[in-house]
């Protein structure tokens, strides 16, 4: 015991007095919070907006006027042609185009219907959906209008049954991507910092030579490791702890349910990222190599984690993979925790995967980890 | 006890790094191994240190088999690795310190062990490691050896790198542990080193070439050599080994280390071949061969 503590220590005292690694323990992950929540958004703004309106009628110009309103729409242009939209369409001058073909006021009076035509640049997807959504939101309120204007010249004609769906956004009324966002950049920012930094902490030993110092000695292989990897479990908590500050006094990101049982889960969930930054360590030889198989697992769990992108629209095996995601599991749980206010029976199958995960980790790591070769 | 291998054998791959090398060190010996880089040392010495299991054969240290009771040669033997090997961001204090915990000691305790050494660097105690000058590197990882007072201590090149003045420190020091009766083995490259070990053992290519008291090896060298001079020494060792009776020649400093084919010889001959080669003040002497003299012999 004397020992592992005494190894801590030692720890502690290399971290501190490396200058190099305190900016990187500190500031880059408050950096990251900061500008990633602010960055990393769903929404699509100024959108370049141009139509051509062979029409001219006070229809088609109410209808650009609806976009015109729109915040998230710049009308730039009108353009005289199908072919000259085109071609600014591929220089990327527009983004979305809107026809309005002749007769188009004409025929929505007349035979109550009439067709619209819109393109629009698909070149980044998710934005395309997004846009696509906005334009159909105008083009239905436009409907509306024009229905109702109908209605009121001409009493007779019947009123078609509309449904309208108001939906209602739980968890997060007001659909803010940064209440969204930031306990998902918390878990990247977690995840990032302890692997890399446990993942290169023994092979740093390998790399300077100390390890075989210290492989001569009667330490067990356990002391050893549990005081290697402790600090960096402290400062996995410490880095929760700061995100968690930073996310209520920037964000207001709400936290209704109990932090107590996320640090609880957190807690298992760093054992997970520290075994796997020893089990790389062990299969390495210098710090180089350690960091770019750690940067190779994060890139992938970060991409694969629903953090950015819905698990549920993956191909059904990316799904499957995803059982083996450790960040999809916090992910999952920190949302569920703060912006839902889970307590431990709803967590439960998130908590005692990770939990397995973290024995198959670490058991795999110490397994591996050798002093004879 | 003291240290026994016997047809210990162990390669990397298809690299042969030793190959059935058996030797015995008394207890409170001072052991040394002599060979050119790649000879095998290093490898010899990560097997008794625990470090590398042998392919083949069998080795103790301290009376403990290197395979089966590993963990108690870890508790019993210091190991100095070639490469400066301790922590450079932690003082000299500070290292020293962890040493002795992780083997479950203190510096107080074994304080009088060390304290040779120590003296010489607790000046410097609050400075790191790493900027730290190489031979006070040396004295603090000895110390970091020793402090767990050792039977046996494995000492891996420890002068290579180190100044002429500091390579003589070190060596009286080993002389002076040698009488705390602990068995030291120590590999160097260096020739000169060799005559201060009890016994060597020549290596090299993985293969004991000659085991002995450094005296008796050098009486076991069955020519006799001439220290040769003259005015040009390149002109000279190329003079020489165009000669019909040469059987070796080497520099040595400013000489050269020349060896005939016939048991005796007249210096008068050879001088004549020089001076009708062109060379002038020729010295011809005979002198009393040394390690070096053996090694390049029994390496040819």
């Amino acid at each position: 015991m004397k020992t592992i503590g005494f190894i801590i220590q030692k720890e502690f005292k290399q971290i501190f007095r490396n200058k190099g690694m305190l900016p990187i323990i500190f500031i880059l992950p408050i950096l990251q919070l900061v500008i990633l929540s602010n960055a990393a958004t769903y929404e699509v703004k100024n959108i370049k907006f141009a139509y051509i309106d062979y029409d001219h009628t006070s229809s088609s110009r109410a209808l650009v006027e609806k976009f015109n309103a729109s915040t998230f729409f710049n009308v730039l242009t009108d353009f005289p042609s199908q072919e000259i939209a085109s071609s600014a369409m591929l220089s990327g001058e527009v983004d979305v185009v809107l026809e309005m073909p002749t007769n188009f006021e004409r025929n929505l009076l007349k035979e109550k219907t009439a067709e619209l035509s819109i393109t629009i640049n698909a070149i980044d997807g998710a934005a395309a959906g997004v846009t696509s959504g906005y334009v159909n939101q105008i083009v239905q309120s436009f409907n509306k209008d024009v229905r109702m204007s109908i209605i009121d010249t001409s009493k007779k004609i019947v009123q078609p049954v509309t449904i309208e769906s108001i939906p209602s956004f739980w968890y997060n009324t007001t659909l803010d991507y940064k209440t969204f966002m930031v306990p998902g950049i918390l878990v990247l920012l977690v995840t990032m910092i302890t692997l890399f930094l446990s993942g290169m902490n023994i092979v740093r030993e390998k790399e300077i030579g100390t390890l075989e110092q210290i492989n001569v000695t009667p330490i067990r292989k356990s002391q050893f490791i549990i005081g290697k990897l402790f600090p960096f479990w402290i400062i996995g908590m410490g880095l929760l702890t700061i995100g968690l500050i930073l996310a209520k006094i920037i964000f207001n990101t709400p936290m209704l349910g109990s932090l107590l049982l996320l640090y609880g889960y957190t807690s298992i969930y760093i054992l997970v990222i520290l075994g796997m930054g020893l089990l790389i360590s062990n299969f390495t030889d210098t710090q180089q190599q350690a960091m770019f198989i750690a940067w190779f697992f994060v890139v992938i769990f970060i991409l694969m984690s629903g953090l950015f992108t819905p698990i549920e629209s993956m191909p059904k095996w990316a799904q499957i993979v995803t059982e083996f995601n450790p960040i999809k599991y916090f992910v999952e749980v920190v949302r569920m925790v703060l912006l839902k206010g889970s307590d431990i029976t709803n967590i439960l199958p998130q908590l005692l995967k990770t939990l397995l995960y973290a024995l198959i980790m670490n058991g795999l790591a110490v397994w591996s980890y050798k002093k004879v070769s | 006890m003291g240290i026994r291998l016997s047809n210990i054998s162990k390669s990397y791959k298809k690299v042969k790094a030793v190959q059935n090398i058996s030797f015995n060190v008394q207890p409170g010996e001072l052991f040394g191994l002599i060979g050119p880089d790649g000879a095998g040392k290093t490898t010899i010495f990560r097997i008794l240190t625990t470090l590398l299991f042998p392919d083949e054969g069998s080795a103790s240290v301290a009376g403990f088999d290197v395979v089966r009771d590993y963990k108690a040669i870890r508790k019993s033997v210091g190991y100095m690795p070639g490469r400066f090997s301790l922590y450079q961001d932690l003082t000299v204090e500070e290292n020293l310190t962890f040493f002795a915990t992780i083997f479950g000691t203190t510096i107080e305790e074994n304080y009088d062990l060390i304290e040779d050494i120590y003296v010489q660097i607790e000046p410097f105690k609050d400075r790191r490691a790493g900027k730290l000058s190489g031979g006070m590197k040396q004295k603090l990882a000895l110390s970091c050896a020793l402090i767990h007072k050792p039977k046996v201590l494995f000492l891996d090149e420890p002068t290579t790198g180190v100044d002429p003045v500091s390579r003589k420190e070190f060596w009286e020091m080993l002389k002076r542990l040698q009488k705390k009766e602990i068995t030291i083995l120590v590999s160097t490259p260096y020739m000169d080193e060799a005559a201060l070990c009890d016994r060597i053992a020549l290596i090299q290519d993985g293969e004991i070439l000659e085991i002995d008291a450094p005296e008796a090896i050098v009486k076991k060298f069955p020519k006799t050599i001439y220290n040769v001079g003259a005015n040009n020494m390149y002109k000279l060792i190329q003079t020489l080994q165009n000669y019909e009776h040469l059987y070796s020649v080497f520099p040595f400093g400013e000489f050269v280390h020349y060896t005939d084919k016939r048991d005796s010889i007249e210096t008068a001959d050879l001088k004549l071949y020089l001076e009708n080669e062109g060379l002038t003040d020729i010295s011809i002497g005979v002198t009393q061969p040394n390690i070096e003299d053996v090694f390049m012999e029994l390496a040819k």
